[in-house]
């Protein structure tokens, strides 16, 4: 299944992160041990000194070593909107993140909604990806809603799942159809749940600051009603289905309801929605404006809890890059989006684990379970398995932005925040692909 | 003050020492030569992505009558409708070195997001349905001539809310003034948590008019609806048309203008002697005058042309 996933590679990793305390609760591991990678796999898991080193050593002392990350949900905007993010840059801010594996959306210009682009995007994925990077293909053609793609010859050229992330599959028979028809293919549809008639493209939540500032507003309800539409849909024609960027308290009481009911409905929420509320939009700075918008203080709260009790599956960034030109526009004109790939675990480390709102343990669950509802196996650090590691120093203090994002974009609604931990080591494929450089920065 | 973009920058002290100043410039339309020389050479730009003929009109005499230069910039047929963006747009106006730019614009937060973008003061003259300060200011002005204070007053404001950046402006400065805002509309026409929001009453209910001193209507804004959010026009008024039949003695009515007869109010009552309407639109001059005196004049007392202003 991996297959689907295409990347460059690189030089498999000989070496031995020492002393670090590893965490995964899939093997369940939680202490400090020393992990000795051969030519890039995962050949020992060993109490620290134990075993001498053969190749280079990182010293991880103090540091979490965790299995890396894996986002179901970024945007690299190849092909048409390069300027944007091309598939080398996106992946490279994977790296920094901590990611190993990535799924790309397909609103692309022209969308990946057939199986030619679609292995050609692939085919690009293979030169430049600096990390495993999957495809998704369209659900409608051009994501128009309307007309079925070949899905089944998208399955094929090796698409991740199936979506029309941006846009509602708006049409109930239109969606019946392609989950009727999900059962010849295979894949997982991927449901972005927005009712148009009730959200009305606002810009932002409605609210009390919308009230205040004279903009229209999004009501949850344009999410909520839309996922309880689709689980029923989805559950009487045993489909199995994805529910992208859940923001909404209520979304989340029909989510839980279908999984008590026993449906395969999986769901993502991202690190904005989790941190940052409503409020954050108060002075119009367009790196609040995203699609579903910022809500209420109860609706975070209920996603974090969601996230604890695994109504929510994992965590997705929504990573969506956009220039700065359109950026700096009044909010209303300003597109929706913001990037999220290299600051999500700092971010869900310092202000719900630091905290103490979520474990540890759940994080990294939840940090590591994107690509699973895709068939695509999660990162374990096991012996014997290629490494895919991600090494969390959280020691080191930055300001997010400050010196520049892998990203080719800046619209982060973390930027200018302070981080007390960075990632300070990804390994994907085996391979090294990110090694903080610790200019001074370490405090 | 920097900007005057929102009510808020100015607090009860400043709509007081605007207020003030105006009193003062408000005798200068009674003399034979109807002007001071606060901002002779320097110049005043007139920004308008909307057509707003009374605004403009009240922002270009405001500023002949301080002896500034004007011109005045509408978006029809200018290289904004070229799609050239608002940042650009700001940026070759700022080239000719204006002291204030007047700024009306169809989207909320574009007059504070101009100020990025020019050194010279920024005036929000209505940004959607945001905000539009110095309609509030006449209008805190008028009520406080009539009045004589505002404090413990019951206004209520009637209408569209949602879309009005009147309604917005005016409930935070009589707000911040001493009174009571009640907001009144139909559900469909009032945003959920703008109570909270503003700080105000919010009712369905015209029933309970008689409590207000001052009712404050507005403009049925038939070009901004979305989506039907009244049935019709004729339901809208049985329901919340403001009429003499249903005001009381003593109450005082006003509106932003352009008034819609029969539609948000009645004819007879906009003639009737209860209507203030008249004095809103001859104060908006002598405030107008008083904003561009204080981001000018006020901000750098040095200048020449400052210091002189008694009227």
């Amino acid at each position: 299944m991996s297959g689907r996933l295409a990347w460059r590679g690189g030089e498999p990793a000989d070496l031995t992160i020492l002393g670090g305390r590893v965490v995964d609760p899939r093997e369940n591991l939680d202490s400090v041990l020393d992990i000795h990678l051969r030519g890039g796999t995962i050949a020992e898991i060993s109490e620290p000194g134990s075993t001498a080193p053969a190749g280079d050593a990182f010293d991880a002392g103090g540091m979490l070593v965790m299995p890396a990350f894996t986002d179901p949900h970024v945007h690299l905007r190849t092909p048409g909107q390069e300027g944007k993010e091309t598939i080398a840059t996106g992946t490279a801010a994977g790296a920094v993140g901590g990611y190993s594996q990535l799924i790309a959306m397909p609103n692309t210009s022209p969308a990946i909604d057939g199986p030619d682009i679609l292995r050609g995007i692939l085919a690009r994925a293979a030169e430049e990806a600096v990390i495993p990077t999957g495809q998704m293909g369209a659900i409608t053609l051009a994501l128009k809603g309307d007309a079925l793609t070949e899905m089944d010859l998208m399955r094929e050229a090796g698409a991740a799942g199936l979506t029309d992330d941006g846009m509602p599959v708006a049409n109930a028979g239109v969606l019946r159809k392609a989950l009727r028809y999900q059962s010849l293919v295979g894949l997982t549809i991927a449901l972005h749940e927005e009712d148009t008639s009730l959200s009305l493209g606002a810009p932002m939540n409605e609210g009390e600051v919308s009230a205040r500032l004279g903009l229209r507003g999004q009501t949850g309800l344009a999410e909520s009603t839309m996922i309880a539409r689709d689980c029923a849909i989805a559950e009487a024609e045993g489909a199995r289905i994805h529910v992208q960027h859940v923001s909404d308290s209520r979304s989340i009481d029909a989510i839980r309801l279908a999984k008590e009911r026993g449906l395969a409905v999986t769901a993502e929420a991202s690190p904005h929605p989790l941190l940052l509320t409503e409020g954050a939009c108060s002075t119009l700075d367009t790196r609040t404006k995203m699609n579903p918008p910022l809500r209420f203080e109860h609706d975070r709260l209920a996603l974090i809890a969601a996230l604890a009790d695994g109504t929510i599956d994992c965590v997705a960034t929504d990573h969506a890059p956009h220039s700065l030109d359109e950026k700096e526009q009044p909010f209303e004109d300003a597109p929706f989006g913001v990037t999220g790939l290299e600051t999500s675990f700092a971010a869900l480390y310092q202000e719900l684990v630091g905290e103490d709102k979520l474990q540890l343990r759940t994080l990294v669950e939840r940090m590591t379970s994107g690509c699973i509802p895709f068939g695509i196996p999660e990162p374990r650090l096991q012996v014997g398995r290629n490494a895919e590691i991600a090494v969390f120093d959280p020691t080191c203090s930055w300001v997010a932005g400050q010196g520049g994002w892998a990203s080719r974009s800046a619209n982060s609604a973390f930027a200018g925040w302070r981080f007390g931990g960075r990632i300070a080591l990804t390994i994907a494929g085996g391979v090294k692909v990110h090694t903080l450089e610790r200019s001074g920065d370490r405090s | 003050m920097e900007h005057l973009i929102s009510i808020n920058d100015l607090g009860r002290a400043g709509i007081e020492r605007i207020l003030d100043r105006a009193d003062e410039f408000g005798g200068v339309a009674a003399r034979e030569v109807q002007k001071v020389p606060a901002l002779r050479g320097r110049l005043v730009v007139n920004l308008f992505y909307e057509a707003s003929t009374r605004t403009t009109s009240s922002f270009e005499l405001a500023a002949k009558r301080l002896s500034a230069d004007v011109i005045t910039v509408r978006s029809e047929g200018s290289s904004v409708e070229k799609g050239e963006s608002l940042k650009d747009t700001i940026a070759t106006l700022d080239a000719y070195d204006p002291a204030v730019i007047v700024m009306r614009h169809p989207r909320a937060g574009s007059a504070a997001l101009a100020t990025r973008w020019t050194d010279a003061a920024v005036v929000n003259a209505g940004d959607g349905a945001h905000a539009h300060p110095t309609q509030a200011l006449l209008d805190t002005q008028t009520l406080r001539t009539h009045l004589g204070s505002l404090e413990g007053c019951s206004i209520w404001i009637v209408g569209d809310i949602a879309h009005s950046r009147v309604a917005r402006s005016t409930a935070a400065a009589f707000t911040l003034m001493g009174a009571r805002v009640t907001l009144c509309g139909p559900p469909t026409l009032v945003p959920p948590m703008i109570d909270n929001a503003l700080g105000c009453t919010v009712t369905h209910d015209l029933a309970g008019l008689g409590e207000a001193d001052v009712v404050y209507a507005l403009r049925m804004q038939h070009e901004r609806m979305r989506g039907g959010d009244v049935p019709s026009l004729r339901e809208y008024s049985a329901r919340f048309r403001v009429g003499l039949e249903r005001m009381r003695p003593g109450q005082v009515l006003m509106h932003p203008g352009p008034v819609n007869r029969g539609v948000e109010v009645t004819g007879a009552a906009v003639d009737s002697a209860a209507s203030l309407i008249p004095r809103q639109v001859s104060a908006g001059v002598a405030v107008r005058m008083a904003v561009l005196y204080e981001l000018v004049a006020g901000a750098e007392r040095a200048h020449p042309a400052g210091g002189e202003v008694a009227a």
